[in-house]
């Protein structure tokens, strides 16, 4: 049948100078699908929007208040601090691993080794304890020496240098071998080797996990609250175990936390865009 | 044109090192009983070969016959088991003293590279830097040149391979052969006494080979001392003073190529030419 179909649209065919039309093929599935994911969500938000317990005006009215101002800020300059000093630190045992002197290659293992096998909290809880090991260091007391928001930094440092370490490590093995042969063939010092040509490549392959440790380190520094660090989460525990108004003000620290990942995503757009440049993706 | 500049205290060692040949010239190169193994593999097995000043020496031979690491070995981006290389007087990577070599420290065998220039198979241009850039890079650093005599220089070089218009483009919008000729304008940036090729048009589409040849063949005709690892027999019959062939790890023959290529004296240079013409 399809032959004979076939014969007479193409002697039917000359005739029209106009081309013919196509018409999709109907999707009524994906129409349906799409109406009730858009349903469900309507009404999850509905609920949301009027369940009076969420207290939307509480919300509003901490939300900009100078004490969940303060701990935002303490989040965020933890977040920067603790990043810089883990990708400083993280970078040299990057390349300690890769070096061919095999004492550092070693201490590099053992490092990453034993901070990712340590849970995070433990770890604060032993460095916010550490005056059990040592009363006194350099003949300062240690309580004195440690303080709450000092032993923050130190533990989640130490913890976010073993994960920068593999993120550079792995940004490091995606460039090229071909490409340090070049700049070896050319005389370059191994110092601009790294600075000028391996670098500016493995940042391609650093940033994406790199944003990603940013995000979850700006949520995960809400667990220095446990040692009484005075962050976003902690200050907002100060109002409600004040005023019991808990899910309002757990919203106001999750919105926070929402509208500062949104930033620090844009900002990674631009940061990936800068390091694809003469990829050819970007062409 | 630097010789005169060359410390004094190396000329001992210069004579001694520097191979001369029949007409008494010292040899640019001069590759002496040269093994290399990887592992258990031994990919050269006693590798003596000189190359002239000004010369052409085309290198070709099947694939595994340890050509490439023969070349590499010269510029020290591979290490030697036993044997030793000079280039122009004196020993890449090692300094003797009685009768042993001690191998550099990498400062000095990096000064040594920036006389020898290198071209590869896949070019290896450093993908996030312009293609001025890629050629001013090693001129500006490792010999510390003038920024501006350099990029001076590097449009010249860029001028000389035709790919004036494309220093601020980048390598990925370059065709392979473009690509190429980048490659070797950013070798000859350093002004080398000695240029290796590394199968230079392997990687290429095959109309993309011509115009790297003839960047090639134009270097030749200006007296470049070069040592050329390539498959292109037509480019070796023009080209080369002197053909090399080897086999397993060693030089079967080498002389003129119309010896080596027409009239090779072994059967096994007979039985790879019958196969790549």
């Amino acid at each position: 049948m399809s032959s004979d179909t076939l014969t007479k649209a193409a002697a039917a065919a000359p005739q029209e100078a106009a081309p013919l039309r196509i018409v999709p093929q109907r999707r009524l599935g994906l129409w349906a699908t799409a109406v009730a994911v858009l349903v469900l969500l309507g009404l999850a938000l509905n609920s949301l929007a009027h369940n009076d317990a969420f207290q939307w005006g509480v919300v509003g009215d901490y939300f900009t208040s100078a004490s969940v101002l303060r701990g935002l800020w303490l989040t965020l300059w933890l977040t920067a601090v603790v990043m810089a000093l883990g990708f400083a630190l993280g970078t040299p045992l990057a390349a300690f691993r890769l070096s061919t002197n095999p004492v550092l290659r070693a201490v590099s293992w053992g490092y990453v080794w034993l901070f990712r096998s340590m849970p995070i909290l433990v770890q604060l809880l032993f460095w916010f304890n550490i005056g059990a090991l040592y009363p006194q260091i350099l003949g300062v007391k240690t309580v004195n020496l440690l303080g709450p928001v000092t032993v923050a930094v130190l533990g989640l440092t130490l913890h976010e240098a073993a994960y920068a370490a593999e993120v550079v490590r792995g940004g490091i093995l995606s460039v090229d071998r071909g490409q340090i042969e070049a700049a070896q063939a050319l005389g370059l010092s191994r110092w601009r080797r790294w600075r000028r040509i391996v670098l500016p490549q493995a940042m391609r392959s650093i940033v994406p996990p790199a944003g990603n440790m940013l995000i979850g380190t700006l949520k995960g520094t809400s667990i220095v609250s446990v040692i009484a660090v005075q962050d976003l989460l902690y200050s907002v525990q100060l109002v409600y175990h004040r005023t019991y108004q808990v899910m309002p003000l757990l919203m106001v620290a999750t919105l926070w936390y929402v509208v500062v990942t949104s930033v620090l995503s844009v900002g990674q757009y631009y940061v990936e865009k800068h390091y694809a440049r003469g990829s050819e993706r970007t062409r | 044109m630097n010789a005169p500049d060359e410390a004094t205290g190396e000329t001992a060692v210069s004579a001694a090192a520097a191979g001369t040949n029949q007409t008494g010239a010292p040899a640019m190169v001069d590759i002496k009983s040269v093994r290399k193994s990887f592992g258990p593999l031994e990919v050269l097995k006693g590798i003596d070969l000189q190359v002239r000043a000004g010369e052409v020496t085309v290198v070709i031979g099947p694939s595994g016959s340890g050509k490439s690491t023969l070349l590499r070995t010269i510029n020290h981006l591979e290490k030697v088991d036993q044997g030793r290389i000079s280039v122009d007087g004196s020993f890449v990577g090692y300094r003797r003293s009685g009768d042993k070599l001690y191998e550099l420290p990498e400062r000095e065998i990096l000064g040594q590279r920036t006389r020898i220039g290198f071209v590869f198979q896949n070019f290896n241009l450093f993908p996030h830097l312009t293609v001025l850039e890629n050629i001013v890079e090693a001129p500006v650093h490792a010999l510390k040149r003038p920024r501006e005599d350099a990029v001076a220089a590097a449009r010249r070089l860029l001028d000389r391979v035709g790919l004036a218009d494309k220093a601020d483009a980048y390598p990925k919008q370059l065709s392979g052969g473009q690509q190429q000729r980048v490659a070797i304008a950013r070798a000859l940036a350093l002004e080398p006494k000695l240029l290796l090729f590394d199968e230079p048009t392997s990687a290429l589409d095959p109309e993309l080979v011509g115009e790297v040849l003839d960047v090639i063949k134009d270097l030749a005709h200006r007296g470049t001392t070069m040592i050329v690892v390539t498959h292109e027999i037509g480019f070796a019959r023009e080209v080369a003073d002197t053909v090399v062939f080897m086999d397993d790890g060693r030089i079967v023959e080498q002389g003129a190529p119309g010896d080596v290529l027409e009239r090779p004296a072994h059967e096994r240079t007979r039985a790879f030419l019958a196969k790549v013409l």
